[in-house]
């Protein structure tokens, strides 16, 4: 398969987490449409590594996992510590910091 | 074969993105993003990126899914309630992914990368294996790979002191229950799934 259809599908994963993260409402689903994301970005660079013939991009994507694993884990407990607050699991209600 | 292949395996990946975004219970959700992984794993296998394809199955499928599973259950699946805080949100933002895809494609594509349209290098059976990627990780890539560990740590650290319990912070068995003294169960687990996520991406990345 050539490159390019690895790269319209990697745009195509982008924009369906971005519309999600547009469209829902609730902290979780927003973490699982950056996941998405960050997924489509890894497989760009995996195919752009595979393209060059060079094995850094993938040493990239590693560190891009790394990277998610930890944003997960900090969002994660961020939602548990909204949860037992006993506040609303929603960002629209959830908006002390807005101007 | 290698084009039924990749058809198959970016159906699954489409599918289980369109799933994540539309699925109303976020528990679906999760699972939906577990076919997606899988399906983004055997495209890497394509991209012969054997290690990195590894990973995600095991980092992101294994362990981040279940980190997602045990909040989804903890805070408990409920449906969100249909559209629109914002009137028209229902048709823009379909319309504002179409246009960042469209985006996305003209400047990747517009690009005058000549090796775009082939098979990529040809690449020796080596090529994303786990010795080479560790050499590289190893050698080239050292203060990045420290670096990486000691962000995993801080954020094993950070969770605890955001999900752990502060001070009176009541927590019950199951959602809902009000202010039991009860915080055994649930906070416990919750504190300690954190450090459990970060240490197969360590492992892994060693």
């Amino acid at each position: 398969m050539n490159i390019e259809w690895y790269i319209v599908l990697s745009s195509l994963l982008f924009a369906v987490g971005a519309m999600g993260i547009l469209t829902r409402r609730s902290p979780i689903v927003i973490l699982l449409c950056l996941e998405l994301m960050l997924n489509a970005g890894n497989l760009a660079l995996v195919a752009f590594s595979k393209m060059v013939g060079n094995q850094e991009g993938q040493v990239f994507a590693i560190v891009v996992m790394v990277v998610a694993a930890c944003e997960v884990v900090i969002g994660l407990g961020l939602i548990v510590a909204i949860f037992r607050r006993k506040l609303p699991l929603d960002v629209d209600e959830l908006r002390e910091l807005r101007g | 074969m290698e084009a039924v292949l990749f058809f198959a395996a970016a159906l699954g990946a489409l599918g289980g993105a369109v799933g994540v975004v539309a699925m109303r219970n976020p528990f679906y959700g999760v699972l939906a993003l577990i076919v997606h992984l899988f399906s983004l794993a055997v495209l890497f296998l394509l991209l012969s990126a054997a290690f990195v394809a590894a990973a995600q199955v095991v980092v992101y499928a294994g362990a981040v899914m279940v980190l997602y599973v045990f909040v989804v259950a903890y805070v408990g699946g409920d449906t969100e309630p249909a559209w629109d805080p914002i009137p028209g949100q229902k048709f823009l933002a379909p319309l504002i992914g179409a246009a960042l895809f469209i985006e996305l494609s003209i400047a990747v594509l517009g690009s005058s990368l000549l090796a775009l349209s082939t098979e990529g290098t040809d690449v020796g059976a080596g090529f994303g294996n786990p010795a080479a990627i560790g050499k590289l990780l190893l050698e080239d890539f050292l203060l990045a790979f420290e670096a990486s560990s000691i962000l995993l740590l801080l954020a094993a650290v950070g969770a605890v002191v955001l999900a752990g319990k502060q001070g009176e912070a009541t927590a019950g068995e199951s959602k809902g229950a009000e202010g039991g003294s009860s915080e055994h169960s649930a906070p416990k687990a919750r504190s300690e799934d954190p450090p459990s996520a970060p240490s197969p991406a360590g492992g892994v990345s060693a």
